[in-house]
């Protein structure tokens, strides 16, 4: 096949990837979307299988090995839980990142098939594009691997500082600077390994002091990562497939992050710098004395559910972790029985990602026009009879509103304590992420129900 | 003075940043999730380089060290593909209106 035909079925796949994005737009065209980004794939594939022209025993190799993967990916596809969505993408980013580092690394040494010049003298304009890709593709992926581990709770949540940290950061990103420009000079291999070794390293720094509710930041962020890891290696390549994607993920992941940081009313500044969520700063801070605080069962949360007109659901971090979504679609059944108007209200920063209680909610068989975003939704608090917050908090502290001194001051809150009656489903009265005290839990009008948000749920189910 | 084909691959980068801008905004907020993970799944075009990398050399000898990084690469990119694709369909099939016979 001649580079220029390849080149316009290149061209072609990276189109369909935009259409695959684009479907996204509504879930109503969203499958057609992702059936455009899989001939995508396909065209770009099958392309550079024709325009290799090479169907020797290395090709059965890569064949197989391509098969394995598949097996091996469609594999973790069927089986995941959809309340481990998080760790997933992070682990998927994770793979993307190292992928890159693996293909600028043949290339360095292998230039020649690349068209990149001789292994010693590679084209100048080549060899930074390979260091970019590759220095990216690494902090990609050691960064994902901690991001993964926390996420999966293997490492604490909690953020870990030390002292100096910033300026070792800063030190190294200097220096991954400087190693670049001496590469460009010398070709040196070595050289080449160090930069991708303290890559690596920085990577693992960055993330480290993130905390866990931090983490929709962190993993927006590293999905733009991997995208322009994937374009500086598309540089490389001279590939408009890979220049394509790799800036429609990169911006897709960069908006993403600024979503989540407006989310949080925190500048991206400081979520990178981290340090976010460690509790003992804020709470040394508050008065100890016991506040008084209305608990109720099961028995009370229902009647009070029964008496109701209309009911918001605010879902949190804490329903994906009991795995309460479907109870919670039960419950929801049966107060529409009963005529109560029952809708569900999202924060942007509900859970560990972006849209991850949409995703849990969908896989409970929510529909999707029930399910409302903060600005859609907030001010029907005032109108609604019950509020049923499972598994949120901070989202939900109406000291963002009102106390300057807060830490989450200034960051947009749902209205809860604006309905008649609060339903607060908690394990115990511990502070959220941010470490703070939620003064809902106080208030007149707040029933708190202190159980595990499924046992919880499925008891007033059987109250109802 | 002819014109350096690297300003070309520049223009289309500089403009699929825009596009990816623009098309990511309109993506409605409960399918992020599905973002990340198809974006993730695009992204495994890398694979591209991969087999370049992995058929890369004389046929003879097809386990030289770079041929061997590119195998890897095909390996990861392609856990990637099938995983992120097959994900996003799993999770879109979930994605449902509620039904008219009410």
């Amino acid at each position: 096949m001649s580079a220029n035909l390849s080149a316009i079925f290149y061209l072609i796949s990276g189109v369909l990837f935009i259409l695959a994005l684009r479907g996204l737009s509504s879930p109503e065209t969203s499958r057609r979307g992702n059936f455009f980004g899989i001939l995508g794939m396909a065209i770009a594939i099958i392309v550079t299988f024709l325009s290799i022209g090479n169907f020797s025993s290395g090709f059965i190799y890569v064949l197989i090995i391509l098969l394995i993967g598949g097996s091996v990916g469609a594999f973790i596809a069927f089986k995941i839980p959809m309340t481990a969505m998080p760790e997933l993408v992070a682990g998927f980013h994770s793979l993307v990142g190292l992928a890159a580092v693996f293909v600028a690394i043949s290339a360095f040494l292998n230039p020649e098939s690349f068209n990149l010049g001789i292994l010693g003298n590679i084209k100048l304009g080549s060899l930074i594009e390979m260091s970019i890709g590759a220095s990216i593709g690494a902090i990609t992926f050691s960064g994902s691997i901690i991001a993964f581990l926390k996420l999966q709770g293997i490492m604490s949540g909690s953020p870990i500082t030390f002292k100096g940290q910033h300026l070792l950061n800063a030190l190294i990103l200097i220096s991954i600077i400087i190693l670049t420009y001496l590469l460009c000079f010398t070709q040196s291999a070595n050289l080449f390994w160090i930069l991708i070794a303290i890559s690596f390293l920085i990577g693992f720094l960055l993330i480290i002091p993130i905390g866990g509710a931090d983490m929709p930041v962190v993993i927006s962020m590293l999905n733009s990562y991997s995208g322009w890891a994937a374009a500086g290696i598309g540089f490389t390549l001279e590939n408009s497939a890979l220049i394509i994607t790799g800036a429609l993920v990169g911006s897709s992941g960069a908006i993403l992050s600024y979503i989540m940081c407006k989310g949080m009313n925190r500048s991206f500044f400081s979520v990178i710098l981290g340090g976010f969520g460690g509790t003992e700063q804020y709470s040394s801070s508050k008065s100890k004395e016991q506040k008084p605080v209305k608990s109720g069962n099961a028995e009370d949360a229902a009647f009070l559910m029964k008496n109701a007109s209309s009911v918001i659901i605010v879902p949190g971090y804490g329903m994906a972790v009991a795995q309460a979504q479907h109870a919670l679609r039960e419950m929801v059944d049966t107060l529409k029985k009963n005529d109560i108007k029952v809708s569900y209200a999202i924060h942007p920063v509900a859970g560990r990602m972006p849209g991850h209680m949409n995703v849990l909610l969908a896989e409970a068989n929510v529909p999707y026009d029930e399910v409302f975003e903060l600005e859609e939704i907030n001010n029907d608090f005032s109108n609604a009879d019950v509020a049923f917050v499972i598994g949120a908090n901070d989202v939900t502290n109406p000291a963002a509103k009102t106390d300057p001194q807060s830490p989450i001051y200034g960051m947009p809150v749902l209205d809860v304590e604006k309905c008649k009656s609060v339903l607060f489903v908690k394990r115990s009265l511990s502070p959220g992420y941010a470490g703070i005290d939620n003064d809902l839990f106080y208030k007149e009008n707040t029933l708190m129900l202190f159980a595990d948000a499924k046992k919880m749920t499925e008891d007033i189910t059987n109250n109802l | 003075m002819e014109i350096d084909p690297f300003i070309f691959r520049l223009s289309i980068f500089i403009l699929s940043i825009f596009i990816g801008y623009y098309v990511v905004w309109s993506v409605t907020p409960s399918l992020h999730t599905p973002l990340m993970s198809v974006t993730n799944a695009i992204s495994s075009v890398i694979i591209v380089g991969a087999i370049i990398a992995g058929l890369s050399g004389s046929s003879e000898n097809i386990f030289d060290i770079p041929n061997i990084f590119g195998f890897l690469a095909i390996f990861l990119a392609a856990i990637n593909i099938f995983g992120g694709f097959l994900v996003t369909q799993r999770m879109l099939q979930m994605y449902k209106k509620k039904k008219k016979d009410k």
